[in-house]
This record gives C-alpha cells, structure tokens and sequence, in this order.
C-alpha cells in the first residue's frame, strides 16, 4: 500500500531525511523507530503529502503522492506529531467537520462518528470544547479524526505520546487491531511499543535506515542474543569456559556461544556439564537480546560510542 | 467546491464561538457611527448621502480588516492544524479561498450591520439609494482587498501580531499612493504622469467612483486583481514553507 522509495528531504543544507526506502502492506504494522530528530516526522510528512519531497517517490495504494495528492490523501488518515486540532470546537464539530471534509454525507457521517467515538473512548467529552480536554482526551480525539474514514492507511506519528500508561496499553491494541486489515506506519520512541504492536520495525538514524527486520530479528543483532545464563551451585567458570565466552553477573554467569544461532546447542552442553559435574541448576534461560541495546548502539553518534 | 464551503463554515463558526467576533461587530460599528456622525459631520453637512459614512471606509478598516485577517494562517501553523488541513483530500487553493470566503463573509456581515445609516439618511432627506448601494459595494470590494492582503502577511508568520502590522503597512501603502494630502506633495518632485502611474495602484483612486454612483469596470477589476493577486502569492507562501 505505501511505497517509499529513495526518499530525501533537504531543509537548507540539513539533509533531514536522505535516502530512506521501505514498504508496508495490508495486515502489517511498521515502527518506525528513530532518537528524537531522525527524520520521522519528516518521513510521515512526506508519505501524507504535506511536504514535496526533494528527490525519491512515494506511492500510496499505487497512487504517487507527488502527482495526484488527492487520491492518494483520501487513502490516508494521518495522526501528526503534535496530534493538533482546532482548539475552539467541540469534539462533535470536529469530528464531523472532518467527515465532511472526507466527502461523507450526512447518514455517513453519523455512522462514523459513532464508531470512532466507540474506538476512542469520545463517549464523555463530545460536546465538549477541545480546549478543556485534557491531553490523553486530545490525542484520542486527532486520532479519531485519522480513523473517521475508515481508511486503508494509517501513518501515525508518536501515536501514544503524552498519554498515561493504560492509555498507552488501549492506544498500542487499537493499532494492533487496525494492523491486521490496514496498512499502519507509526513512528515511537519507546522500545516496547515495537513488541507491543509491531509485525516490522525500522530503525532510522540522521536521516538513514540503520535497522530493518521483525522485532525478533532487530533484537538478535543484540551483543546478548544467545547467550545462556544460568544460575547453578558449584559452577564454576573455568569449566564453562570450555564452551564458550564466560561473563561473572552477580551469581550467575553468561556464556556466549561462538555462533548465536546455537544457543540450543550450548544449553544441552551446560546441562550435560552440570549434570556431569554434579551441579545443582536453579536457573537457566536463553537471552533473546534486548531492544533498547541494539537501538542504543546503532543510533548513538560515533564519538560516543567509542568514548563509552 | 463542497469542500471550499466546508472550510469556510468551520471558519465562519470559529468566530462566533469565541467572543471576540461581537467585540468586534460593536467596535466596527461604533467607529463606523463615530467617524459618520462625529468626525464625518453627518448632520452638518446637510446633504442626504452617505459620502461621510463611507469616505472613512479606508481608513476604518486599515485597522479592523488585518485584526480579522491575521490569524487566517498564522494560527493554523503555530497550532500545527495546518499540517491536518493541508493532509485531508484538498487542494491549497480551496483552503486558502474557503478561509478567505469565511472572513470576507463576516466583514460583509459587520457592514450589514450599518444599515441604520441608510435608513437615517431615508428618513433625513431624500438620498440617491443606487449611489448608496454602489457604495456599498465598492467597500466590500475594499475590504476584501485588505483581507487578501491580510491573508497572505498571515501565511508569512506564525505569529498573528506580526501578520496583524505587515497587513496595516502594504494597505496603508495601497491607501498613500493615491491620498491626495500624499500626490500633492509629490508634485514638487515627481513628474504628473509618475503621480498618476502610481495612483493607479492606490485603493483611494478605485474606491472613488463607487462612492459617486459609477461602478466602473476598471475599478471592479483593480480590487479582484488585488484579491486574485493577494490569495495567489498566499498560495505560493504556505507551498514555499513546505518545500523546505
Ligand atoms: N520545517 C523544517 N525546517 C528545517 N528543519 C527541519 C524542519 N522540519 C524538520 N527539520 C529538521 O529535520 C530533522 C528531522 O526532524 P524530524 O523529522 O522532526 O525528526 P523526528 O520526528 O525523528 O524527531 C531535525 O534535525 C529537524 O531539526
Ligand atoms: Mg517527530
């Protein structure tokens, strides 16, 4: 549905977004990971038509977003970044100043104010204005505005920003749910939300894609992936050393596997060697890897990295 | 063309939710009444027309057309809803038009409003009502100048009070080229025909006929070129922020 290709923007001399390309079709959610001034709103921008891009295409439901913005719009609900709506109106008048806005006549429009204010938990404040509301409540009510017209591609950006943790918890479900029959992109910073809600993630840094893959996958990039940590009376690390990089934690030791791939192996190895040796294992686990490292490690500047 | 009107009614809603828009219909007619009556010398002046109630016209809405005008783009961008409006299935220039139409809609209101001085100078004398319509119609033609120029100092900035002074400076401009306190002191220096090319684009010399009965063809296309011209370079701005 959305396809994004070799994608710059130039702001002066600044390239804020410079050669960004991916694809995202019905039944997937991106994230679109990235530290605070990496190009996602940027990237969101140009997706939704509001900025021309300085070079590269974007195409949405096959309709390219330069050539025929207006095809390729009414295909699109956008959540931007600040979630803005016109402070002095009701959330009614909005909401239906938005479907209107979509082409809805009146029955339609009833209809799909009413499943949005379902969706977004509206029901308490529709009449009233969105000045008084509170910022989960706004945030809820832009989003509502992005789904009104039930379209075939959500761009969300920081789509659970400013709200409190169940909010969060609600917001991260509707995504995931509009995910299996949309086309959803929406950018975060928060790692988990890549869990939470996300069949694909992307990690863009200073304008490039640094990270692509399932969140399973950008997780074994992780230096842990793999490795086994057990917890065992007796252990002792020279006889673990045999099998491969041996960390000391606080009790317990980390053994890295030549190969991540074949933490299987080394699991049925320590098991094997504490058996042998008469160790008493509490624990054992395989590390997954974690999200926030890898993202850490991609994204910081260079100078940084070799410093810490 | 739906959505032109949709737009302008969102627009034209905006101002009567807040209290400012009766604010300023009370101030746009007790100034109106002030300059006629007082400044104007109305009854003084003892013949039935209303020249005194529209020769201010300029002047009055020098101030009041850019207080209306300045937050027509500035306050879509410093809110962000600019980015929300401009991402729906609309073209720029139906947006700027449909605000545009909202604003010029609520000035046609407020000189609505002045119909008590047709209705004085009806029962006060025996005035020519066709001139006092061609007057009405060459200052709503002024006013929709002002506020395509209003428009497009607010699609400059995000800030409503800068947007609000730009406005005041090029009407006033608009205004001096063809004052006559302002060409008569330009003759000592300038050539007649220079006086008069520049005149040309003042509103003072358009505005003239419309107040004597005339609407001219030439005046009717100054003030719709000055819209046209206005709402277009606004259309230009708003696209020239986005390309970055
Ligand atoms: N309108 C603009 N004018 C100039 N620079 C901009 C503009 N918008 C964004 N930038 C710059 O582009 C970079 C990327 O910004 P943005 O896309 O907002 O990042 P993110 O959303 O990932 O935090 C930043 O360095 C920002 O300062
Ligand atoms: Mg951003």
């Amino acid at each position: 549905m959305i396809r994004i290709d070799n994608l710059v923007k130039t702001f002066g001399p600044k390239r804020a977004v410079d050669g960004v390309s991916f694809s995202v079709e019905r039944g997937e959610v991106l994230g679109f990971l990235g530290p605070n001034g990496a190009g996602k709103s940027t990237t969101m921008r140009m997706i939704t038509g509001f900025y021309p891009p300085s070079a590269g295409k974007v195409t949405v439901g096959g309709h390219d977003v330069t050539e025929s913005p207006l095809e390729a719009k009414r295909l699109i609900g956008y959540l931007p970044e600040n979630a803005a709506s016109y402070p002095d109106m009701t959330v009614r008048g909005f909401l239906e100043f938005c479907a209107e806005m979509r082409g809805m006549d009146a029955p339609a429009r009833k209809k799909a104010l009413a499943r949005v204010v379902e969706r977004c938990f509206l029901e308490s404040v529709l009449d009233q204005s969105i000045d008084t509301l509170s910022k989960g409540y706004k945030h809820r009510t832009c989003l509502a505005q992005a789904l009104i017209h039930d379209p075939e591609v959500l761009v969300l950006d920081e789509p659970t920003d400013g709200l409190d943790p169940n909010q969060k918890h609600e917001v991260r479900n509707l995504i995931r749910e509009l995910g299996k029959t949309k086309a959803v992109v929406f950018s975060t910073h928060i790692l988990e939300e890549v869990d939470a809600a996300c069949s694909r993630a992307i990690i863009i840094d200073r304008g490039r894609i640094v990270a692509n893959g399932t969140p399973g996958e950008l997780r074994a990039l992780s230096d842990v992936a793999g490795a086994v940590t057990l917890h065992a009376q007796g252990a002792s690390e020279e006889k673990l050393a045999t099998l491969g990089r041996v960390e000391k934690l606080n009790g317990s030791f980390r053994v890295y596997p030549a190969d991540k791939t074949a933490s299987a192996e080394l699991t049925r190895a320590i098991v094997a060697l504490a058996d042998h040796e008469g160790w008493k294992l509490d624990a054992l686990r395989t590390e997954e890897g974690h999200l926030d490292e890898v993202f850490r490690r991609i994204t910081l500047p260079d100078t940084v990295k070799r410093n810490g | 063309m739906n959505l032109v009107w949709t737009i302008a009614k969102r627009e034209l809603g905006g101002y009567f939710t807040s209290p400012v828009a009766y604010v300023f219909l009370v101030i746009f007619l007790l100034l109106a009444g002030f300059f006629t009556f007082t400044a104007g010398a109305f009854f003084e002046r003892g013949e039935a027309g209303l020249a005194a109630f529209f020769a201010w016209h300029p002047w009055l809405y020098l101030i009041l057309v850019p207080a209306v005008g300045m937050r027509l783009w500035s306050e879509e961008r410093r809110a962000g809803t600019i980015e929300l409006l401009l991402t729906m299935p609309v073209t720029t220039a139906q947006a700027i038009i449909g605000k545009f139409l909202a604003s010029w809609l609520f000035l046609a209101l407020a000189l609505a409003l002045t119909f008590p001085v047709i209705i004085t100078a009806n029962v006060l004398g025996d005035p020519d009502n066709g001139v006092i319509f061609t007057g009405y119609v060459g200052s709503l033609l002024l006013a929709g100048a002002y506020l395509a120029i209003s428009c497009m100092t607010s699609a400059m900035t995000r800030n409503q009070v800068v947007a609000f002074i730009l406005s005041v400076v090029v009407c006033l401009f608009l205004i001096l080229v063809g004052f006559n306190p302002v060409t008569d002191l330009m003759v000592r220096w300038a050539s007649p025909a220079f006086i008069d090319t520049v005149a040309a684009f003042s509103v003072m010399t358009h505005f003239d006929g419309f107040q004597k009965g005339v609407i001219d063809s030439r005046d009717l296309l100054f003030f719709l070129s000055v819209i046209g011209f206005a709402l277009f370079a606004t259309g230009a701005i708003i696209r020239g922020h986005r390309a970055g």
